[in-house]
């Protein structure tokens, strides 16, 4: 009983990846055919096309730029969306002709890598030369500024006290 | 011959300024005060000249003298007069005359001041005034002269020189190329103005800062004299900024006021050494520490105003290789690596001398706070000067020009800008040199929980982003403490001196401005900050192509094209100009006309808005493009930016307080005098 069930439920499975396979092919074969641009919106093409720069109009995105050049880029996105091309594909599509200016920010390697090492290094650095500077107000002389923070509490407490007392 | 003038003016311009650094240096090396005078007298001379340089240029233009170069190259017959006035900052060669007047303007007006205590600085503001000035100067008459004319050589081909070569003939246009319609823009008017100001104020508080090392007065003093000229270089820079801001909203169509391009962090970096600055000088007014700092920044400030007018004037933007071939490009790197190693090492030459003895105490007293606020300017400058710089060094060394844009510096410097509100929220609240954690905690709780508030009306409201519920709640406590800061100060004159409360409060920040007035600039910015987190957060798009009658829903708004009318106009353009109506769940809320302005002239579009703007935010609609007439198609773009007016009124906020800090006393000697003896009291309190 249980043997059968199991045997069942494989054949199940291998009829099931079958029919996905099948159908993807026929989805891929009805794509291949008849590619139609028209289904694909305009807000598609253009979340894409936020995340790229043409090397013409400079740090401009090009969901935004007004030029032919760039209608025609994001003319080319709808096509490739609509061949079935993955985001991904797309952007490296255009890396490939154009070269990485065409991204928002420039991969980290090369001298690039550069751009994303430098500002953290030089807040850390910052943060560090801070932080020996702090630990030399403590140091110079423990006899008179340790207790200072404690001086200024207790004074007040004591002042407080004494405001007290006169009180009475 | 108004063009000769002009350059005739520039010519003794510049002799006169070099004369003055002589007469300067030779005065105060001799002790000779005739000397002093006499430089301080060619000081002055350079403003009339400089008047009159910009007023030929402004005659030249405004009378379409086409057969000046730059007059072709920035203005046309069918400009407005108005716009060929302006046109005097519309180009390179002009504005570098703009800037110049300007520096004369305030440099002359800062040698006219009374010197009595402090003639000792006097012969070195005068050099470093005129050496900055000798540099432009330089620069305008040998490498970018507004006034060269276009000759028409024998051969026939056509060549740019001042005075005519050999057998050529003028040149005269019928007609210029006109100003880039983009800079057409009220906005843009005086956003160029509004920024070279700020520029150039900053210069007047750099060369104090220089004559003190010089003089070896290590006091104060310096800063004293020089606070009100850095609040307005501080507030002309930031009117600046949010002017450029607002005409990019208005005219740039893409939805947003910011696009990190370089030429706004150009402009963006001075701004931050300069906030900094202004935050530092305090502690060594009030404690004496930091001398060397406020040095270094100020130093900074300076060589980022000349980066920024290079960045922008040099072409360097565009192609390092353009740069390495404009005459300019050059002598600004060259002057900018002067003028700092210059400073620097003068600065190092004084070391020791700006000792103190003033100790920090504690890490949670003001002056630590300030550190703190200072390293976080500085890590937005270094993000924001590597975003530039790193483009320059890839094309530079890989021959292949980078990217670097919104979402690096987006990324890079929220958490910092977070850092700034959350310390604009403590600081406040933090004593000079006592305040230790204890106490800090002890004044902080209560604003601190109230505060929470913001963030929990948020997620009643359904918003869920992490970042947005962080950034309102650091809006909220900035906000609980800064006007927890009047109540207090307002409610202890009320009760001390029995005035009413609004009495008091008037009274209270007349009696402090620069301490009240940053309060109020630090409210503007978190009204800033709320229409930041609103368009950055919460901002939704959509684009579709629509024949008249369809419809194009976003969120709760729907949009419906109604018709499309292409014209051309009298001033050289030609319009496209949709008509839409706007719904809001279902309502009629108004009309809008996005449209599209073509120049025949430069041959350039513009894209200008169609916007419905409310305090919950703007609807923001372009007309993207349009098929013929026949078909009735029309393509729009519209944004929803939530929240982004309060950026706008913010900004108002802003300046207002700045203009409060900034607002001149009485009698300023007497204040400073009166601080300065307060100030032994203080520091033993």
């Amino acid at each position: 009983m249980s043997m059968l069930t199991k045997n069942s439920v494989i054949k199940l499975i291998y009829l099931l990846l079958i029919l996905l396979a099948a159908s993807l092919l026929a989805n891929g074969a009805a794509l291949a055919q008849e590619p139609d641009p028209a289904t694909i919106t305009d807000d598609q093409v253009n979340a894409i096309a936020k995340q790229l720069y043409c090397p013409v109009c400079e740090n401009i995105p090009l969901d935004v730029c007004g030029t032919q050049a760039c209608a025609q880029w994001r003319e080319l996105i709808r096509l490739k969306l609509s061949q079935g091309q993955s985001e991904a594909e797309i952007k490296a599509y255009f890396v490939a002709q154009y070269g990485d200016r065409v991204l928002a920010a420039p991969p980290a390697r090369g001298l690039n890598w550069l751009l994303y090492v430098i500002p953290p290094l030089a807040i850390l650095g910052g943060v560090y030369i801070l932080y020996r500077a702090y630990k030399t107000w403590k140091q110079p002389a423990p006899q008179v500024t340790q207790p200072k923070p404690v001086a200024a509490s207790s004074d007040e407490y004591v002042a407080r006290i004494e405001e007290e007392l006169r009180k009475r | 011959m108004i063009a000769n003038l002009g350059f005739g003016a520039l010519v003794i311009a510049l002799l006169v300024s070099i004369y003055g650094v002589g007469a300067a240096v030779y005065g105060a090396r001799k002790g000779a005060p005739t000397w002093v005078d006499s430089a301080r007298n060619a000081m002055l001379l350079t403003f009339p000249l400089l008047t009159l340089a910009a007023v030929c240029i402004i005659t030249l233009l405004v009378n379409g003298q086409y057969e000046v170069e730059y007059v072709a190259s920035v203005t046309s017959n069918s400009m407005p007069t108005y716009l060929k006035i302006t046109a005097l900052w519309g180009g390179q060669a002009g504005s570098l005359v703009f800037w110049t007047w300007l520096l004369s303007a305030f440099a002359s007006a800062v040698t006219l001041r009374k010197w009595d205590r402090d003639r000792e600085f006097l012969p070195w503001v005068i050099v470093v005034c005129l050496v900055t000035l000798i540099f432009f100067l330089v620069m305008i008459i040998f490498f970018e002269n507004p006034f060269a004319r276009i000759w028409q050589m024998p051969l026939g081909e056509a060549v740019k020189a001042m005075f005519p070569p050999a057998g050529a003939q003028l040149w005269v246009q019928e007609d210029g190329r006109g100003l880039n319609p983009l800079l057409r823009h009220p906005g843009m008017i005086i956003h160029p103005p509004m920024l070279y100001l700020g520029f150039v104020s900053f210069v007047i508080p750099y060369a104090f800062a220089i004559a003190a090392l010089i003089t070896r007065r290590t006091d104060d003093r310096w800063i004293r004299i020089t606070r009100r000229w850095t609040l307005i270089a501080w507030l002309f820079l930031s009117l600046g900024l949010i002017l450029g801001g607002r005409w990019a909203y208005d005219v740039l169509g893409w939805g947003g006021y910011w696009g990190w391009d370089p030429v706004e962090i150009a402009a963006f970096m001075p701004w931050l050494t300069g906030t900094a600055f202004l935050h530092s000088v305090m502690t060594q007014e009030k404690r004496g520490l930091l001398k060397h700092w406020n040095m270094v920044l100020i130093i900074l400030t300076y060589a980022l105003v000349i980066f920024g007018t290079f960045l922008t004037r040099s072409g360097v933007l565009s192609s390092v290789h353009a740069f390495a071939q404009s005459a300019i490009g050059p002598l600004f790197f060259v002057f900018i690596g002067l003028t700092f190693i210059t400073s620097l090492s003068l600065l190092l030459s004084r070391w020791s001398e700006l000792k103190t003895d003033a100790q920090m105490t504690s890490m949670f007293s003001r002056e630590a706070l300030f550190l703190l606020n200072n390293l976080l300017f500085m890590g937005i400058l270094v993000v924001c000067f590597w975003g530039v710089i790193i483009p320059l060094i890839s094309e530079l060394f890989t021959g292949q020009k980078v990217t670097v844009g919104p979402p690096f510096y987006e990324r890079a410097t929220a958490p910092l800008f977070a850092g700034l509100l959350l310390l604009m929220g403590v600081a406040p609240l933090s004593a000079w040199k006592y305040s230790t954690a204890k106490t800090l905690g002890r004044s902080i709780w209560k604003p601190f929980v109230v505060s929470l508030a913001a963030p929990a009306v948020a997620l009643i409201m359904g918003i869920r982003q992490p970042a947005a519920l962080v950034g309102f709640w650091l809006c909220g406590i900035v906000g609980v403490v800064t006007l927890y800061e009047f109540w207090r100060g307002a409610l202890a004159r009320h009760r001390t001196r029995d005035e009413s409360l609004p009495v008091a409060l008037w009274r209270l920040a007349g009696r402090n401005r620069r301490r009240y007035g940053g309060y109020i600039i630090h409210l503007g910015v978190v009204l800033m900050a709320l229409g930041i987190i609103g368009i950055e957060i919460f901002q939704t798009q959509t684009q579709d192509t629509i024949a008249q009658g369809e419809q194009i829903t976003l969120g709760e708004y729907t949009l419906r094209y109604d018709s499309l009318a292409v014209f051309d106009h009298t001033d050289g353009r030609n319009v496209a100009r949709a008509v839409v109506s706007v719904f809001k769940n279902g309502n009629l809320v108004g009309e809008l006309h996005p449209r599209r302005d073509y120049y025949y002239e430069s041959q350039q579009p513009m894209t200008i808005p169609g916007v419905r703007s409310t305090m919950d935010g703007d609807l923001y609609v372009l007309l993207v493009d349009w098929q013929p007439i026949s078909t009735q198609r029309a393509t729009f773009r519209i944004y929803h930016n939530p929240l982004v007016n309060w950026l706008w009124l913010g900004a108002f906020v802003f300046i207002l307080g700045t203009l409060v800090a900034a607002w001149p006393d009485r009698e300023p000697e007497a204040a400073v005098e009166r601080s300065q003896q307060k100030q032994p009291a203080q520091a033993k309190a």
